[in-house]
């Protein structure tokens, strides 16, 4: 007897909740034949607002939750990957990919979590440090949480590109809201079931599916966010996000790689790039 | 206020005689030259500005106005030094440097007698900190110069290029000292543009430099206001902007680069919360207090220009802040016993003018020393506004002058979200006697540098630096190379 396959429904993912779009409008992902894939949710303006100010309310729980406790957080967003590596391959080559580039990109994407997960704890030691000043006191300088970080995802690689951009900034205490690839969206929102299912707080990863076109801008102008990271190579969209950036002295950092499988992509120096780093002093004599 | 009267009294008759610190010494010329390639060079345009004392509003001397022409050269003799300066082994660009402290050293006594002349600053700060600062930066990068793979591990440092850098006129040795000192130890090389207020002591500098055999066009110093500070920004072969000053110009700058190859840090305002807990030791919290907004007129981007009381403690604390206040003593900046000196500029003084009418419009209560101020000049009197509250502009805005805004709180909770509620993000201080509260507080206060039961303290080894609308980027310590270096 044959049998009508259930499709899924790929909503945005805010707060830990996948609502639609209150805008109530669509776009739709077909295959390279045409057929229709998914109709993804078009994510407002307000969405995203709504987006910032739920991220901006989980940071600093998130924050202040252990090393250790991020770290086997992502090490569990890894272990629910890996449980559903069929169906995040399946949609990859669903979308366009070749089955090998399919299966190498959502292993590696694993592979990845685990090595952020794996610095959550050391980050930490490799950039503080203790400051000899001349005078009675005690200084010393560590790394904090920049905020509230957009990210631009990558338009290709749309799982690992994704991973390989916001694991280094959740594992350092940041919160994110993430525009998803606009012509590869489906893999960000089965990740963010994956996420839904790790113990990994609501509003600490929020993911948008939408126009660059629409929303890159307000990214860049917003005034609670405190740092944009954009994946791309657009130089027109670099200078736009730059420019609006400046209305809050936002942190910018431009990602121009079109390959994140490389071994160059793992490093704590991506960490780095969503801190801050703050100084304490302390006399020493009384 | 008995005891304020007491005080009185003993003001009026323990008066202290002047102790001038001596002007025989100093070296200075009626003219300023622009320091280009090497030479010290006359402006294209043939244009000079007065560099005025602002304790007396009298001309120091004439110091060359540079425009786009002038920058031309200065960021071309830059550019060409590049190519030796960059592949240089660090440890002989560490000796040129090294050099550069010694005879900053040799001199600090003309250095500071020349900063309190040209800035108003008293000259025991400028004795005290400003140039023993300024000499052990060049001291400690002189020392990283060889050893930059240490600090980026498993990466290799490259020096980025010409650097452009633009001070205030707050520190201007010592601001100076932290953007060039980095930028050579790394390989860059520089065009720096001090404040138009205060050109001289980088001027001096320059002539330093020269002297320190410093391979010519590695060190361009231009002086100029806004423009020339534009024309450095603007100007296609500069591969990077180090900025000091406003927010609103650190904003100008990070949009006028968009899109541009240049990489950028930005060190702008702040509005600091120095926080009294109960359980301080309140009269070394006084001297804090005093020291966190007072220091150099309160022109210090990272001054403790809000204060936040518990109210258990309130009366007490400014009750004897008010007496405190009385025992400054305001005026020539020269004197060894002045603590605080003259406000830098003429315009500086009206921004601060202009607050004090805000705060007394906004509804609230001023308190000022009972000071006498000297006849010429530009002078503010120690001043305090009390009824404040988080939304008035004299708790928002950064005033840069020597006005203390103070609020009061009940509870840890309360007095982080108050301190939090700006949009800057620079320094904070904290004041009490219970460790856990001090590091519960430094790791939620949103700031650069926290200071605890201390303020306003610098070193050569401690990064410094702002978060939010403060700017990003650290200067000093380890993580102040990271600018000043790009990777493959």
């Amino acid at each position: 007897m044959s049998r009508l396959a259930i499709q899924k429904t790929y909503k945005l993912y805010i707060g830990g909740k996948f609502p639609r779009s209150e805008s109530g409008r669509f776009y739709a992902i077909n295959d390279s034949k045409g057929n229709l894939i998914a109709n993804m949710c078009l994510a407002s303006r307000k969405d995203f607002r709504n987006a910032v100010v739920i991220a901006r309310n989980a940071q600093s729980s998130w924050a202040n939750s252990s090393a250790l406790n991020k770290g086997q957080i992502l090490y569990r967003i890894a272990e629910m990957l890996e449980g559903r590596k069929e169906q995040f391959i399946a949609e990859l080559i669903a979308q366009g990919e070749t089955a090998e580039n399919a299966k190498n990109e959502v292993l590696l994407a694993i592979d990845r979590l685990v090595y952020f997960a794996g610095w959550s704890d050391k980050y930490q030691q490799f950039f503080s440090c203790i400051n000899p000043v001349s005078s009675a006191h005690f200084n010393f300088s560590v790394l904090e949480p920049v905020g509230v970080v957009a990210v631009i995802a990558p338009e290709k690689q749309s799982l690992l590109g994704l991973i390989s951009v916001i694991a280094p900034a959740i594992v350092g205490g940041n919160t994110v809201i993430v525009l998803a690839s606009e012509s590869k969206p489906l893999s960000a929102i089965s990740f963010a079931e994956v996420l839904n299912s790790s113990d990994v707080p609501g509003g600490v990863v929020n993911i948008l599916t939408g126009k660059k076109e629409e929303l890159v801008n307000q990214f860049a102008s917003h005034m609670d966010l405190n740092s944009i990271i954009y994946c791309g190579t657009d130089e027109q969209l670099i200078l736009s996000i730059s420019e609006l950036a400046s209305n809050n002295v936002k942190r910018t950092t431009f990602y121009k790689k079109n390959d994140w499988s490389s071994d160059s992509c793992e490093s704590p120096y991506f960490i780095e790039k969503t801190q801050e780093v703050k100084t304490t002093w302390h006399p020493t004599e009384i | 206020m008995q005891k304020k009267a007491e005080n009185k009294m003993f003001k009026a008759s323990w008066a202290y005689d002047e102790a001038p610190e001596s002007t025989n010494h100093i070296q200075l010329k009626k003219q300023y030259d622009l320091y280009i390639d090497g030479k010290f060079t006359k402006p294209v345009k043939g244009q000079y500005f007065d560099t005025i004392d602002p304790s007396t509003n009298e001309k120091i001397a004439s110091v060359a106005e540079a425009t786009s022409e002038d920058i031309d050269k200065a960021v071309e003799a830059a550019k060409k030094a590049f190519v030796g300066w960059s592949k240089l082994s660090g440890k002989e660009r560490g000796k040129y440097i090294f050099r550069i402290a010694r005879l900053i050293q040799e001199r600090a006594r003309e250095f500071a007698v020349i900063e309190s002349l040209d800035g108003g600053k008293p000259i025991r700060e400028s004795r005290d900190i400003d140039i023993p600062l300024a000499a052990n930066h060049f001291f400690y990068y002189a020392g990283w110069a060889d050893k930059l793979a240490y600090a980026f591990p498993n990466r290799s440092p490259k020096p980025i290029g010409v650097v452009g850098q633009i001070i205030p006129w707050n520190f201007p040795l010592l601001m100076a000292a932290w953007k060039l000192a980095p930028a050579l130890a790394t390989g860059n090389t520089i065009v720096l543009k001090p404040a138009e207020t205060t050109p001289l002591t980088a001027l001096k500098l320059a002539e330093i430099i020269h002297e320190s055999g410093l391979p010519k066009g590695v060190v361009n110093i231009v002086t100029g206001a806004g423009e020339t500070g534009a024309a450095i920004v603007n100007h296609p072969n500069v591969d990077k902007i180090a900025f000091t000053g406003s927010t609103n110009v650190g904003k100008y700058i990070q949009k006028a680069i968009a899109g541009t190859h240049k990489k950028l840090t930005l060190e702008l305002g702040g509005k600091g919360a120095n926080i009294i807990f109960e359980d301080a030791a309140i009269d070394q919290a006084v001297e804090g207090i005093i020291n966190a907004i007072f220091f150099n007129q309160g022109h210090v981007c990272c001054a403790g220009s809000r204060l936040f009381v518990q109210e258990s403690v309130a009366k007490l604390v400014i009750d004897k802040l008010k007496i405190r206040m009385e025992t400054l003593i305001v005026g020539n900046p020269l004197d060894k016993n002045t603590d605080i000196g003259a406000i830098n500029s003429k315009k500086q003084l009206q921004t601060i003018e202009n607050y004090i009418k805000i705060g007394l419009n906004e509804g609230s209560e001023i308190y000022q020393a009972d000071c006498k101020l000297p006849a010429k000049g530009n002078w503010c009197a120690p001043t305090l506004f009390l009824n404040v509250s988080q939304s008035h502009r004299i708790v928002q805005e950064e005033i840069f002058g020597p006005v203390l805004a103070i609020q009061t709180f009940r509870t840890i909770d309360e007095v982080i979200e108050k301190a939090n509620n700006t949009p800057y993000g620079l320094s904070a201080g904290v004041w009490t006697q219970n460790g856990a509260k001090i590091f519960h507080l430094t790791q939620k206060l949103k700031a650069g540098v926290v200071w605890a039961n201390t303020f306003n303290k610098f070193d050569p080894t401690s990064p410094f630096g702002g978060t939010n609308e403060s700017g990003f980027g650290r200067e000093g310590g380890l993580h102040g190379l990271k600018p000043y270096v790009k990777f493959d």
